[in-house]
């Protein structure tokens, strides 16, 4: 049975917390070691959505800030893709949320203030649940690239931000998207945060032709892999327990 | 060559950015007609059981700045220290909770149950605690932390116990301030610098 605890996550793969290319991460990352330990139930149990909370129109980001009423500007895309762990068996009933940049490279944020427009017609964000292989998928316009305070003139490649959950606390993670044969990938601070080039190109869609819609959308493939837990078998038991 | 794992690895975190409250709080991004129902909204029902309290604190970066951006997500088991799901967990209590700092004072605020005690599955029982995941711009992977309390029995929790330098500790334990009331500050870096967990 594979219900015992989670797999100790492997930083290797993941970004240095502290990277002064990403300036913000100089005051934002712990100085000192984390504290492994096992997980737990509070990191073995996890929130669950059902669908009635979710809305017919949550996962199609073209309608679902004008409720289906007049669609986003900008270039149509269907991002889909699967949820999995480590052992690649499939996640289903997990929500994905997504949001990002308008066409423009500008969000719907009251704290962005950037020079390119909003869309009146386009929020920038979108969730749904997997089906039970896994599967999931927005509708949406592919985002702008947009510039950033960070050096002197750094910009973000087209990118679209995902949050997912598992059936655990501990398998929580939050990631982006990047879009296959963007310029900007390789020049990107935040992007360059992940050491190892073979798991940043983990995170660049490929296009998806066959996926595609002809006359009305182009696709982008991402899978999502999320942790997976040890087998309970052999686990340890104190004396006498 | 030797034989292939048959696995896979995990997908490489990202920071989730300033704009993070766009997709997880619409509402505090300024976008309250987003979703019908946001999620995370309330731990608690009307009716939950158990002690209601309410906690306050911020985040602070390594230069003690408490930060205007910071997302939390909170997940705690019921009174009876059950969660969502198992048998017998108090139905009007979700458990997960997301919060941000207020964009002008940098302070949260998480009002919730006081969560009982956890028995794990070697048999201890861990003192009451609310786990903790924190997103920001310039946090490139989720930092994992909890919440434990002054006025519990704190003694034989066997996370706690694994904290070599026995001061830091106390950077894991909720004050009291007043009836019902905590503080909870949370220090990313520096002097006071808090427990983040890697399990």
């Amino acid at each position: 049975m594979l219900d015992g605890p989670l797999i100790p996550r492997n930083r290797a793969i993941h970004p240095d917390p502290y990277d002064p290319g990403y300036k913000t991460t100089v005051a934002r990352s712990p100085n000192l070691p984390l504290l492994s330990m096992d997980s737990t139930p509070a990191e073995e149990t996890g929130p669950r959505f059902g669908h009635s909370t979710i809305g017919a129109l949550d996962n199609n980001l073209i309608l679902n800030w004008t409720r289906g009423a007049a669609p986003a500007v900008g270039e149509r895309i269907l991002m889909y893709g699967r949820v999995l762990d480590e052992h690649g068996r499939a996640v289903p009933n997990t929500l994905v949320e997504i949001w990002q940049a308008n066409a423009g490279g500008r969000y719907r944020h009251k704290k962005d203030g950037y020079l390119a427009p909003l869309d009146p017609n386009f929020g920038g964000c979108g969730r749904t649940l997997t089906d039970e292989q896994g599967r999931y998928q927005f509708l949406t316009i592919r985002p702008g690239a947009y510039p950033w305070p960070n050096r002197g003139n750094d910009w973000r490649p087209m990118h679209i931000h995902i949050s997912v959950f598992g059936h655990s606390f501990g398998q929580r993670l939050i990631t982006q998207m990047y879009f296959e044969g963007d310029p900007l990938i390789p020049i990107c601070p935040i992007a360059a945060t992940i050491k190892d080039r073979a798991q940043l190109d983990r995170l660049v869609a490929p296009l998806d032709m066959a996926a595609s819609k002809p006359l009305d959308y182009l696709a982008y493939k991402f899978d999502i892999v999320l942790r997976g837990r040890r087998q309970s078998m052999f686990e340890n038991k104190p004396e006498g327990m | 060559m030797v034989q292939k794992l048959d696995m896979l690895q995990e997908t490489p975190s990202q920071t989730a950015g300033p704009y993070v409250h766009i997709g997880m709080m619409p509402t505090y991004a300024g976008n309250a007609d987003t979703f019908e129902q946001e999620i995370g909204t309330s731990p608690i029902a009307d009716g939950a059981q158990g002690e209601v309290i309410e906690i306050t604190g911020s985040v602070y970066d390594g230069t003690g700045w408490a930060m205007r951006d910071a997302m939390i997500e909170s997940w705690q088991p019921d009174a009876q220290g059950k969660f969502a799901g198992q048998d017998g967990a108090d139905p009007k209590v979700s458990g997960f909770c997301r919060f941000a700092a207020d964009a002008d004072t940098g302070e949260f605020c998480l009002r919730t149950i006081k969560p009982g005690p956890v028995a794990t599955s070697d048999g201890t029982l861990q003192a009451p605690h609310i786990a903790l995941w924190i997103v920001a711009r310039g946090i490139n992977i989720g930092l994992q932390t909890r919440i434990y309390f002054e006025d519990e029995d704190n003694s034989k929790d066997p996370i706690l116990a694994r904290i070599e330098q026995r001061p830091r500790v106390d950077t894991l334990i909720a004050k009291k301030t007043g009836p019902r009331q905590y503080r909870f500050d949370i220090r990313l870096q520096g002097d006071g610098e808090t427990v983040f967990l890697d399990m």
